[in-house]
């Protein structure tokens, strides 16, 4: 386990914990709000998730039975009384105090943890810490494999290439003995005028957790032993391992251990997610008064004003990146932390089950990230509790015994898709359905297609797994999946195929504030169009179109692409001009043209929202000042291209049915609203 | 020796050209090669001679060069290294450890 993951978990509960007191100490003064109860519960729930995951399993039993209790407060089993109250205040504090211990500061005193836990039990009037064995049994399991983690530095001699060795061939040799996490050193590397191709400059930060022997691990080296500069130490908190390496190699652990202090207390800092958020902000005001200017300079006509002007939009540019990129992450963190959960609750579960990772280098703003843990930490225990089955009935069922999870993530225009996918069981609609209409979800005489039905499984206390496990089965798990792509405007669609498991796409907004953008002009109009999204522009000549014979196709270097007339569509009216232009951009569906007047070029963006209002006008995701004060909108590609393919679909079908009202909105972000035609009619005010 | 490390890597998928000595081996360097085996113990051209060689020629940078020494040998595995040998298997060995090692190399 490495220390940034224990670190992620210690400030993601110590949030927790602060929710936890605060909906506590409402709850005090309210007695009988369940929602009060309900937040308590699910801080306490997500506690309990993470610190099984993380392998802070002390605090996780520890946390189960504060849940068991305040389940039975949700459901009503249970008053909320003021010594209630007071113990699981208490409590709050004795898993700050095991943080603490986690983190090296303190112990925690376990005396204390078992005193709380029988008072609370007390209180409750329950028996037996009944759920908390399993937890319990896994440490003793986990004390049995013996995987050590091993801290290595490698720097190879700068002729090691010429020589022959191929260092990254060494480290696939290292990733073979056990999980290998990479960072590279580049401190050495030179500017590259003064750069030798032929030279290693690159070191490599590594840690490997594995059972093999340190003397395995040197081995790999053995060929450049002397002509590398390796450390190799044992990660702190293994007392076993550290003794072993430290007599054979005193002076160069210590020696390493000072290094990795020195360097990290200068390589970064901390700055509050506010203080960016603010800087993000003024770099979008200055880019906005930086489009004016270039506007007014430009008419001027000055060249000194005009080499300012140019000046500042490339200082302007640059800030904006530099700003933005502080706060994106790849989001191969947060994958590869799931790596731990799918195996831990695979042998708890007795399943087996592999999780598959896609597109970890996807970066995304941290802040979404952050708030993305929580869902697919929910929604991976759902598909491993509730989706995949255990190998024989997988193996009756034709399908290979171990269960394939996988996570992915891809950017599709201005939105990060992130899908969480399993070949299990799938949904039972009619499950679903008989769940919703039991939990008074529905109305026992609604019609719902499939997606609606499937909305369901979102809502708070719906739950088709008959009995409560370790894992997930109380039913929140979902409904915080909801809270959370709701907080991030996110939308989320569910399929499944009974048999063949259920895909679960989290479509989020890439919030970031500012992006490059591509301005284009439509009659009088301007819009912007994701640069990231773009991929070339060409001429619709008239020739194209005649040989298409009246099909809306173009020919791009051999390629047929199909395209969307974007005054027509948008029903702008703007008249044909002669000379037509047609950006090919990458969506979902594949590359599809986007016809315009005039593309103008490049554009700094910052995304404005257009506000409640229009919450629901899918093809537009924005708007943006342009230098001359008018508002341009930001066009989304890939709804553009959904739209028009499903209205030539109903054109096709003579109008396909519409679904009957299902008496229950499935909230406007679970986005399973079919487009409609009067969505493409855009007014600009 | 030669046919043994022939077979075994001709077995596990490499195509494999072999030389009498390191003078033929020279000459034989024309071709796009990914890892050089050598003997340290040849006529004509032994493998240090070899493996200078190898090292001198501009087209052959970066060549991986396996040298096959013997326990005895710990004064010319030094030399073979300082000549620009990137790793070395002991004599006798099994074919394994020859596997291991030109994976560890090439891949």
């Amino acid at each position: 386990m490495s220390d940034q993951f224990r670190q992620a978990f210690d400030e993601e509960a110590r949030e927790l914990l602060g929710e936890l007191e605060a909906a506590l100490l409402e709850l005090d003064q309210n007695r009988e709000d369940t929602e009060i109860v309900g937040r308590a519960f699910r801080a306490l729930h997500t506690i309990k998730g993470s610190g099984s995951m993380f392998g802070f399993d002390n605090i996780a039993a520890f946390t189960h039975d504060l849940e068991t209790v305040f389940d039975r407060l949700r459901s009503g089993q249970l008053a909320a009384s003021s010594e209630l109250i007071n113990l699981t205040l208490s409590a709050g504090d004795q898993i700050r105090c095991m943080l603490d211990e986690a983190s090296g500061r303190g112990q925690a005193d376990a005396q204390r943890s078992a005193a709380i836990l029988a008072e609370l039990r007390l209180l409750a009037g329950m028996a037996e810490p009944g759920g908390a064995t399993p937890v319990q049994d896994r440490v003793k399991a986990a004390e049995v494999g013996v995987a050590r983690q091993w801290r290595i530095h490698f720097r190879p001699g700068a002729d090691v290439v010429l020589n022959g060795t191929n260092p990254l061939l060494l480290l696939r040799e290292l990733g073979d003995l056990g999980r290998l996490e990479v960072a590279l050193d580049a401190s050495a590397i030179p500017p590259l005028r003064e750069m030798d191709p032929e030279r290693c400059y690159a070191a490599w930060d590594l840690t490997l957790t594995t059972t093999a022997a340190p003397e395995a691990i040197r081995d790999v080296f053995i060929f450049i032993e002397d002509n590398c500069d390796l450390e190799i130490e044992p990660v702190s908190g293994q007392p076993v391992a550290a003794r072993a390496s430290d007599e054979r190699q005193p002076g160069l652990a210590r020696s390493a251990a000072a290094r990795v202090s020195g360097s990290g207390a200068a390589s970064s800092i901390r700055v509050s997610a506010e203080k960016l958020d603010q800087l993000v902000n003024l770099v979008g005001e200055l880019v906005t008064v930086q489009a004016r200017l270039s506007e007014i300079s430009a008419r001027s006509g000055d060249p000194d004003i005009l080499a300012v002007s140019e000046e500042i939009d490339r200082l302007t540019g640059e800030l904006r990146e530099n700003s933005m990129s502080v706060r994106m992450l790849p989001l191969r963190g947060t994958f590869e932390r799931f790596r731990r959960l799918v195996h831990d609750l695979g042998r708890e579960l007795h399943k087996q089950v592999e999780l598959a990772v896609e597109g970890a280098e996807t970066e995304l703003d941290k802040t979404v990230i952050d708030q993305l843990n929580d869902p697919l930490i929910h929604l991976i225990r759902n598909s491993m509790d509730h989706g995949v089955e255990t190998a024989e009935e997988r193996r009756a069922a034709g399908k290979p015994a171990t269960a394939t999870i996988r996570l992915s993530a891809l950017h599709s225009g201005a939105q990060v898709l992130i899908r969480v996918s399993d070949d299990g069981r799938g949904l039972d609609a009619q499950a679903v359905r008989a769940r919703a209409i039991e939990r008074g979800l529905i109305d026992p005489t609604a019609q719902l297609a499939e997606p609606e039905l499937f909305a369901l499984i979102l809502e708070p206390g719906f739950s088709t797994a008959r009995e409560v496990t370790d894992v997930s089965g109380r039913g929140v798990g979902m409904d915080v999946v909801r809270r959370n792509v709701d907080a991030l405007r996110g939308s989320l669609d569910i399929a499944s195929k009974p048999g063949e498991g259920m895909t679960v796409t989290l479509r989020l907004p890439l919030t970031l504030a500012i992006i490059d953008g591509l301005l284009v002009r439509i009659g009088e109009m301007h819009f912007i169009l994701p640069l990231a999204a773009s991929l070339e522009c060409v001429e619709l000549t008239a020739q194209d179109i005649e040989s298409a014979h009246g099909n809306r196709i173009a020919m791009v270097r051999g390629e047929t692409i199909p395209y969307i007339r974007l005054s027509e569509y948008l029903r702008l009216g703007t008249p044909r001009p002669e000379r037509e232009q047609i950006m090919v951009m990458e969506t979902e569906a594949g590359h599809h043209g986007l016809v315009v007047d005039e593309v103008l070029g490049n554009h700094q963006t910052v995304i404005k929202n257009l506000g409640r209002l229009y919450r629901h006008v899918q093809t537009v995701s924005g708007a943006t000042i342009l230098g001359n004060g008018t508002v341009a909108l930001i066009l989304d590609p890939h709804r553009l291209v959904q739209g028009a393919i499903q209205a030539a679909q109903d054109r096709k079908g003579g109008g396909r049915q519409q679904r009957p009202p299902s008496g229950r909105n499935t909230h406007g972000t679970v986005g399973f609203n079919a487009f409609t035609r009067k969505e493409n009619s855009i007014h600009v005010i | 020796m030669r046919q043994m490390v022939r077979f075994t890597l001709s077995e596990e998928g490499y195509s494999v050209i072999e030389a009498a000595d390191g003078k033929e081996a020279l000459a034989k360097l024309a071709a796009p090669l990914h890892l050089v085996i050598t003997d340290l113990n040849m006529p004509n051209l032994d493998g240090i001679g070899l493996i200078r060689s190898i090292r001198a020629n501009a087209a052959c940078k970066g060549i991986p060069i396996i040298m096959l020494t013997t326990e005895s040998q710990e004064a010319r595995k030094q030399e073979g290294r300082s000549a620009g040998a990137t790793g070395w298997i002991v004599k006798p060995f099994t074919r394994q450890q020859l596997v291991a090692v030109v994976k560890r190399l090439i891949g």
